[in-house]
């Protein structure tokens, strides 16, 4: 039982990221019908903005220290953040421990202009063209992106750990008398996302802004007539996609150190969930990410492999196909979009 | 001539000069300058560029005339080659039968892979490939090992059970893939002055295919068939009211560009036997969209040009490196030799991906109609410098 | 950096030779019968170095290419020389192999057998490489080594540590310099025995591949024999990210010790997501859980940060070792690049000193006669102490290191400390060993 119990809670965790990204996905393609390769970009970015905010924090100088040596054999060289520095070594410790939380505020302007920057100097030429050529010119931006990273930071993942607090396990089952142990980030970043994606359903139906942007999705050029900018409203929200995507991507940060491809390693995922939530539907995109979510971790029980060798490799798109084929417009989807 | 329209026939004649003197238009360097770098002519590069070139073209059947875009054509390819090296392992070295086999089996499944997908259009056709694809290369990868040999590959070894001919050879190695006793890694090296032009068996086997397929291109598009296909892409609906049942028209074209792929899949494994799993990757199935639409999607020719261009980025410019540019620009003086290579060298080496993506935005920002829009600007241009130009004979028509 | 063909002097000349040959279009001459793949005529040879410049392993790869820059400096007589000083044979000289200067080209593997095949043929049709080298994965090596022995060409293995390069799969054009997964699981398991015991309960997550498998059996083999019981073996996808799924059972297995039988970026992601659901503070049949990752790689460990920290595994060579060849290498290395080599750099290094000094003994580069004079050469010098390049499958068999994540690091690169050096006589197995079985060398071919 608490075996089953515990692989939902990684079904929610996996699922959270699944779906932030999804969402976004789905924010970009039902506003701007533009089908973005990007995405996964996107999400890298945002982890690699934790990347920075830690490498900003840890930047130091440097003092000679005479009785130690390096593999050289001269005298070491000890480096100690300036931060510790003007704040003491605890303060300083401490805000260089809270990087990742810290990273949020960081990533937020920078995902905005990133998006904003990437919807106006290139995807906006693109909104009449097929969607194979958007395919192709976000993947390239992808490619671009990706290399850009990597020429920066390396190939190797970088460690960007959770604060002390908030890194260790706690006892989920204490409440009703099971041993559920589940380590806190994940859990956090559970949370973060409810939050991130309540905090955009909220948005788009409880704002004047928001009414607007889902009345252009549903039918734009009517809004349009009404002398509403509809555009630049768009643009906004490929901002905040861009955003969501990148707050994805740094709270992701201490579960799995961030590289510079594991925006593609997510690319086809993210894709399988809009398609299997319904393309256009943002309530699909999150259901979907999800019930995804779930389905890879209890696949990859021993149980269930050992009924069903190899299960959890194919899991994702054996589901993927059977939905497709029983809903043919996925869960939500609605219909006519994406269809020709 | 054979049934072709006059620019079809010019275009093959011109594709047949190409491939056929490939060999030297790919050498244009001498072997011990610098540009050398730059030479292509060599058999395995050759080959890679007809091979996947055929490839590209068949997917441009499916792509390019019905608008579905497929993103698990890999997968065919892969099946391609792992029939074919099980042929060279259980019945013989020649290429024929092993060729023929993979074309049958990308065939079965493309018609399986199909017939399930085409019940969608759109994206959820495109993910329904994708999905197919992936399952297909995670279990080549790993539960299907004692048939794929997973990571390593499908390879040959000295005690294969091969009943027309032996295991290993006289002196104790693996017998070579062979068309009749030709062998397919045979070459023949023309030494002229400084330059080396070498001519591959294998190359020209693929490249006779390469003009086989490609005149079968030719036909399928002029065909009533062909035309059924693009009538599917402008409007499926109203060819459905008309009563007309498009599936059988789309479910043929699929499985023909399926059969393409394995083709060149087979071809593949005939040059070198090998069958990796990582050729049914979702990157792979990328690639082949990549190629059609950089090349220009729809035309007859483009699928075979971004194939070309794409396997030359990834064998040429890959293979640059800090020595190769600092030799490049050991004229200049130091200071600036050392500024050159700094800014050229993250775009080549291991750099050469970024350069392949700012090149897929250019193309697909400046010539929305691929490499063959790029070519007919030129015609075009050169054209309206000539006065008299005004016959209009592109080579390169976009088939719409 | 002269180490090149392509000098600005060889351009000179070249447009004069090719003015000649534009006016004389009419010499043709077919290829000389050469006596073996691209056997070197002019004053310099060429050899091919094949890693990893895209992908998740960029950066190893990256690493090997410095070494071998190093290599070709130092067998140029350029540089300090290097390992080549505390070489226990002294045929090489400095004035490259056999007084041809040694030129090299460079390739991308993407760690895809296809790809990595495409850019060692393309080095051997075109650019006349007479050996290729390099490598960081088993499936790589592996395809590769197979395509240099149809070629007939010298293969000399870079990073590859599953059991089939030298076993079911092994050529008699391939050498192989690095460790692999039996000898691993010899050198840890007494280490293991000493530090948990005999009576624990091991659970193995592995990746579903070749190597992943081999690594698997090697490890399971030795620590069954020492008294552990293995509770399970669970396989993980090559694609995972995120190991959670696999690590909640383990929770309540009633395990003790977790193999984390991954390399790289699953390695590192596997063991961060063990240490984040507690494991390490766990105890288990009154016993402290512990984790063992039986193949350490410094560059990537450093991903996993202080998640590493008292973690037992092994590793074929480390910057930290004393000995003067050690030693000699880390201060070339680190002088001209900064930082302390990896065990990959070190073993790609290793290879492409120990080809020079074979094709000097044996006064040419005939792949056969190169073999030969690697079959069954003993030396000594190259960091690993007393090294044998067994005949019979073309493994060199040396002393294997057993590692601990370290608790205290003073730089970034002092992420692991040397537990103990497992002598190379209790790593070494008979050629017949099981294992290993399923492969034949056959005979060397010089194409």
């Amino acid at each position: 039982m608490d075996a089953i119990l515990l692989q939902v809670l990684n079904g929610l965790d996996k699922g959270s990221a699944y779906a932030l990204i999804a969402l976004g996905l789905t924010l970009i393609f039902g506003t701007l019908g533009v089908v973005n390769f990007a995405h996964g970009a996107l999400f890298m970015i945002g982890a690699f903005c934790a990347v920075t905010v830690q490498r900003i924090l840890n930047l130091s100088y440097e003092t000679v220290d005479e009785s130690q040596t390096d593999f050289l054999g001269n005298a070491l060289v000890v480096k100690t953040p300036y931060v510790e520095a003007w704040f003491g070594a605890e303060t300083g410790g401490a805000i260089i421990d809270w990087a990742v939380p810290l990273a949020i505020l960081f990533a937020i302007p920078i995902m905005v202009f990133v998006g904003y920057a990437m919807e106006r100097g290139l995807i906006k030429h693109f909104y009449k063209r097929p969607h194979a050529d958007q395919i192709l010119v976000t993947f390239g931006l992808a490619i671009v992106l990706q290399e850009m990273i990597k020429y920066f930071y390396g190939a190797n993942p970088i460690q960007t750990p959770a604060p002390e607090a908030l890194s260790g396990i706690v006892n989920l089952g204490a409440i009703i008398g099971m041993d559920i142990v589940y380590p806190v980030w994940r859990i956090v970043y559970f949370f973060f996302s409810l939050l991130v994606i309540g905090g955009i359903f909220s948005f788009l139906r409880f704002t004047t802004f928001g009414m607007v942007v889902r009345a252009g999705m549903a039918d734009r050029e009517t809004v349009g007539l009404l002398g509403i900018n509809i555009d630049k409203r768009f643009t906004i929200m490929f901002g905040i996609a861009a955003a969501v995507a990148g707050l994805a991507g740094v709270m992701y940060t201490p579960i799995n150190s961030p590289n510079y491809h594991m925006g593609m390693d997510f690319l086809v995922l993210s894709f399988v969930v809009v398609v299997v939530g319904g393309m256009g539907s943002l309530p699909g995109a999150v259901l979907a990410g999800f019930l995804l979510g779930i389905l890879e971790s209890f696949a990859s029980m021993n149980e269930i492999k050992s009924i069903i060798p190899g299960i959890d490799q194919i899991i994702i798109y054996v589901v993927a196909i059977i939905i497709l084929l029983v809903r043919p417009r996925g869960l939500m989807g609605r219909k006519g979009v994406m269809e020709e | 001539m054979f049934g072709m329209n006059k620019n079809d026939t010019t275009m093959l004649l011109l594709v047949a000069v190409l491939t056929m003197l490939a060999p030297f238009i790919l050498n244009p360097f001498p072997t011990d300058s610098g540009l050398a770098q730059f030479n292509a002519g060599y058999p395995d590069l050759m080959q890679r560029f007809v091979i996947f070139g055929i490839f590209a073209i068949g997917f441009n059947i499916l792509f390019g005339l019905t608008g579905y875009l497929s993103f698990g054509h890999a997968a065919f390819l892969g099946v391609g080659s792992y029939s074919a090296v099980w042929m060279f392992k259980l019945l013989s070295m020649n290429v024929i039968p092993a060729i023929l086999l993979s074309v049958a089996m990308a065939g079965v499944f493309a018609l399986v892979i199909g017939y399930i997908s085409l019940r969608r259009s759109g994206i959820y056709f495109s993910i329904l490939t994708l999905a197919f694809a992936q399952m297909s290369f995670n279990l080549a990868y790993s539960v299907l090992t004692p048939i794929t040999n997973g990571e390593t590959g499908l390879q040959l070894t000295l005690n294969d059970p091969r009943i027309l001919g032996v295991s290993q050879t006289a002196d104790g190695s693996i017998p070579v893939t062979s068309l009749f006793g030709m062998e397919m890694r045979s070459t023949y090296e023309m030494v002229v002055g400084p330059w080396a032009f070498q001519f591959n068996v294998g190359y020209y086997l693929s490249a006779l295919v390469l003009l086989a397929v490609f005149y079968l291109s030719i036909r399928i598009f002029r065909s009533p068939f062909g035309l059924m296909l693009r009538a599917v892409k402008s409007n499926q609906q109203r060819m459905n009211y008309t009563g007309l049942n498009t599936r059988p028209y789309t479910l043929a074209a699929f499985v023909i560009s399926g059969m393409y792929a394995g083709l060149a899949g087979g071809l593949l494994a005939s040059m070198d036997p090998l069958a990796g799993a990582e050729r049914m990757q979702w990157t792979a199935s990328g690639e082949v969209v990549l190629m059609t639409i950089l090349g220009g999607a729809g035309t007859l020719i483009g699928p075979v040009l971004g194939a070309g261009f794409i396997k030359y980025f990834e064998n040429i410019f890959s293979k640059i490196n800090e020595s190769v540019l600092h030799s490049w620009f050991s004229a200049l003086p130091d200071g600036l030799e050392d500024l050159l290579v700094t800014l050229v060298y993250p775009f080549v080496g291991k750099g050469w991906h970024m350069t392949l993506g700012i090149l897929f935005v250019l193309v697909v920002v400046f010539l929305p109609g691929g490499l063959v829009e790029g070519g007919q600007r030129i015609t075009t241009w050169l054209r309206s410098k000539k006065a008299d130009g005004n016959k209009p004979t592109s080579t390169t028509e976009p088939a719409e | 950096m002269s180490n090149s063909k392509f000098t600005r002097r060889g351009m000179l000349k070249t447009g004069a030779v090719a003015g000649a040959g534009v006016a004389l279009p009419t010499i043709f001459t077919a290829s000389s019968v050469a006596a073996y793949t691209n056997e070197p005529t002019g004053g310099s040879v060429t050899l091919g170095f094949n890693v990893p410049q895209t992908g998740p392993y960029a950066d190893e790869g990256a690493d090997e290419l410095r070494a071998y820059q190093l290599a070709v400096e130092h067998l140029n007589g350029e540089g300090d020389g290097g390992m080549l000083n505390t070489f226990s044979s002294k045929e090489l000289q400095g004035n490259g192999i056999m007084g041809k200067k040694v030129e090299f080209v460079t390739g991308d593997t993407q760690t895809k057998s296809d790809a990595a095949r495409a850019s060692a043929k393309s080095m051997i049709e075109k650019d006349g490489a007479v050996m290729i080298t390099g490598g960081s994965s088993s499936g790589v090596a592996i395809a590769v080594q197979g395509l240099c022995q149809e070629a007939g060409v010298i293969f000399m293995a870079g990073l590859t540590h599953s059991n089939d390069t030298t076993g079911k799969d092994k050529k008699a054009n391939g050498f192989r310099h690095f460790f692999n997964g039996y000898m691993s699981a010899a050198a840890l398991a007494p280490v293991l025995k000493n530090l948990y015991g005999t009576d624990r309960n091991a659970y193995h997550l592995t990746a579903d591949y070749t190597w992943g498998w081999t690594q698997e059996e090697s490890i399971a083999a030795a620590t069954e024999a020492m008294g552990w019981n293995t509770v399970n073996k669970v396989r993980t996808p090559l694609a995972s990210t995120d190991f959670s799924s696999y690590i909640a059972p383990v929770l309540n297995s009633g395990a003790d010790v977790l193999v984390l039988n991954h390399y790289g970026g699953n390695m590192v992601n596997s063991l961060t997501n063990a240490v984040q659901f507690g494991l390490r503070e766990k105890i288990v049949n009154g016993k402290q859980f512990e984790i063992v990752v039986p193949l350490y790689s410094r560059l990537m460990a450093k991903g996993a940060g202080a998640n590493v920290k008292g973690i037992h595994g092994s590793t074929n060579w480390h910057w930290s070792l004393q000995d003067d060849a050690s030693k000699a290498f880390v201060k070339s290395f680190g002088t001209k690049y900064g930082f302390p080599p990896s065990q990959a750099a070190h073993t790609v290094y290793c290879q492409t000193l120990l080809y020079a000094d074979a094709a000097t003994r044996a006064g040419t580069f005939n792949p056969c006669g190169i073999g030969e004079a690697l079959e069954g050469f003993e030396f000594d010098g190259l960091g690993n102490g007393k090294t044998l390049y067994r005949a019979g499958d073309h493994q060199c068999f040396k002393d294997v290191l057993v590692v601990r994540g370290k608790e205290n690091p003073t730089s970034e690169f002092d992420l692991l400390e040397v537990v103990e050096v497992t002598p190379a006589a209790q790593v070494t197995y008979p050629i017949d060993h099981p294992m290993f079985a399923g492969g034949a060398l056959g005979t060397c071919n010089a194409g």
